[in-house]
């Protein structure tokens, strides 16, 4: 489903603040796999996130998404296949405009985008169907302006946009990181359960261990720009933290060594 | 003392029909500026070229014979392009917005002075057809914005216009549900310039000349329009077409107020100056209840 080789980047090459945020990645993602991201600050999880998405273009390498290599196209075109959910919960979302509109946006996501009216009432009846279960009472104020919202509710709103027409890939970019615990909690259940529904395949970035091990079906830890782990099948089902935490030490342990 | 400022304040209704039409006019150019200060996020500084660019098109057109509609429709092209060059400039070429639009506007004085031959041009209102003039005040003068403000409705909620709106809202969020923000920028200041050029064709027939400098401190006319509009109607106009018909009412209360002080004897050079500092007090009105009256709770 997704594809990335040898993917390489640096930024500020050539000056004081060089920095090899991507050193050599190679992931490949089967249809329905749900990965988890883990890794120390720097370690490159956001910045390979961003590099799939094309917020800015791959010194080397290639991206591969469903059959389509997406390595030189721009980020409105990659959305076509991605949705998105971002750390800051007012990056997802448009906060002038209201919760419907917004929803009406990304159910268009990479369609041409024409003189059609830009919401239906059809429309508005799937949205409000599809905002009930949410539990946060947003079915009935669905011309409210989304700056009004809390961040929990932006992110729930914005997971629903990124998964309301269906991704061939669903990113999550420490989507949970901003938000109390409850409410991350709930937010990211809710993540899971529209993931198992839809048979999404996922990427998402968490600073939470224990939510690594609990959500996805496979683990995958960064450091310094590369893959250092990567667990799969049963040995995923069984991971502890415990576990986790000794591999976590052992490669930093070998990365200060290798300095 | 009081007996002067009474007897001017007598000429008073006498010039309100055109601080009225030329509120009319000019408000369609402050709805212009609404849509790239307002819904695009972007402090447009082209209209103050490119609304003279409207009047030398429009004018040179009617004198060399051609119908006034088709002037007019030439006018609107010519400022679709001037929002193009801005847009080019803004986007494909990395300038911040502020400073493509003195670009533009600095090469339009240029390109104005072509256009006409020479800084002014007049056209005589009893040859020629005219929309509307100082002599008369047509009702095409207060159907123009209204027809506007209908066919801005209407394109604000397509699929296209949405896309604008989001674009200006959250650019991050419009290229990650896939809209080529880029594209709608260039977009948003075509549109938001063709309005500003018409709203010159329509004033240079109405005064019965361009000039190049006519569209000088027009940001800021715009701009006060949209913030008084703003200040009066905020609170009763939710709707977008409300909105921008609160712009257009804007538009004629600051040349009601102009006309206003003008008749109190004020030094019509000052105009400029009040204008400025009426908008800067306007603008910062926001900052300072934000900085200032918001502790202790008080609202």
């Amino acid at each position: 489903m997704l594809e990335l080789k040898g993917i390489h980047k640096t930024f500020n090459a050539g000056t004081i603040n060089e920095k090899r945020a991507l050193n050599g990645i190679d992931l490949k993602l089967e249809p329905g796999d749900f990965v988890t991201i883990i890794g120390g600050n720097g370690a490159g999880k956001s910045t390979m996130l961003n590099a799939i998405s094309g917020v800015f273009p791959v010194d080397q390498g290639s991206i591969v998404i469903g059959h389509t290599d997406v390595t030189s196209l721009p980020e409105y075109k990659r959305a076509k296949y991605l949705g998105r959910v971002f750390q800051d919960p007012m990056m997802g979302t448009a906060a002038n405009m209201g919760i419907e509109e917004n929803l009406a946006l990304a159910a268009r996501r990479g369609d041409a985008r024409t003189f059609r009216k830009g919401i239906t009432a059809k429309e508005r009846e799937l949205y409000r169907e599809k905002l009930a279960p949410l539990g946060l009472g947003l079915e009935n104020r669905m011309t409210s302006k989304v700056g009004l919202l809390s961040g929990g509710q932006r992110q729930a709103l914005t997971l629903l946009m990124a998964t309301i027409k269906k991704p061939s890939l669903l990113l999550l970019d420490e989507h949970t990181a901003a938000l109390d615990p409850k409410t991350a909690d709930k937010v990211l259940q809710l993540t899971d359960e529209i993931i198992r529904r839809d048979q999404l395949t996922a990427l998402m970035v968490t600073h939470n261990m224990r939510n690594a091990i609990t959500y996805g079906n496979r683990l995958v830890m960064m450091n310094e720009g590369r893959i250092v782990v990567d667990i799969k099948g049963e040995e995923k089902q069984n991971l502890q933290v415990s576990d986790l935490l000794k591999k976590f030490n052992i490669e930093n342990d070998r990365m200060l060594l290798s300095e | 003392m009081i007996s002067t400022i009474l007897s001017r304040l007598v000429s008073l209704p006498g010039a309100m029909p055109g601080a009225m039409a030329q509120g009319l006019i000019w408000g369609i150019m402050a709805i212009g500026v609404y849509i790239t200060y307002r819904i695009l996020d972007v402090a447009d500084l082209t209209v103050d070229g490119s609304f003279c660019t409207g009047g030398a098109v429009c004018i040179m057109l009617m004198l060399a014979g051609y119908n006034v509609w088709l002037s007019l429709l030439a006018a609107v092209a010519a400022g679709m392009l001037t929002g193009l060059a801005t847009g080019i400039f803004h986007t494909f070429m990395g300038i911040p917005a502020i400073l493509a639009g003195i670009l533009t506007q600095l090469s339009l004085y240029s390109i104005n002075l072509k256009i006409m031959g020479k800084s002014n041009q007049a056209i005589n209102v009893d040859k020629f057809n005219l929309l509307v003039s100082l002599r008369w005040v047509k009702d095409a003068a207060v159907r123009n914005p209204l027809i506007m403000i209908a066919v801005l409705y209407w394109f604000f909620g397509t699929e296209l216009g949405c896309g604008i709106r989001a674009t200006g809202s959250n650019p991050n969020m419009g290229r990650a549900q896939g809209i080529n923000t880029d594209f709608n920028k260039v977009l948003g200041l075509m549109l938001s310039n063709a309005l500003v050029a018409f709203s010159g064709a329509l004033l240079t027939q109405y005064q019965g000349f361009a000039d190049v400098s006519m569209g000088r401190g027009a940001i800021v006319i715009g701009l006060a329009a949209c913030i008084i509009g703003e200040a009066v109607f905020g609170r009763i106009f939710h709707n977008f077409a409300l909105r921008l018909l609160s712009v257009a009412l804007g538009s004629i209360i600051y040349y009601i107020v102009i006309q206003i002080v003008l008749v109190l004897g004020l030094d019509a050079n000052l105009l400029k100056l009040l204008s400025a500092l009426v908008v800067a007090v306007f603008l910062a009105i926001p900052y300072w209840k934000g900085k200032y009256f918001s502790k202790g709770g008080k609202k």
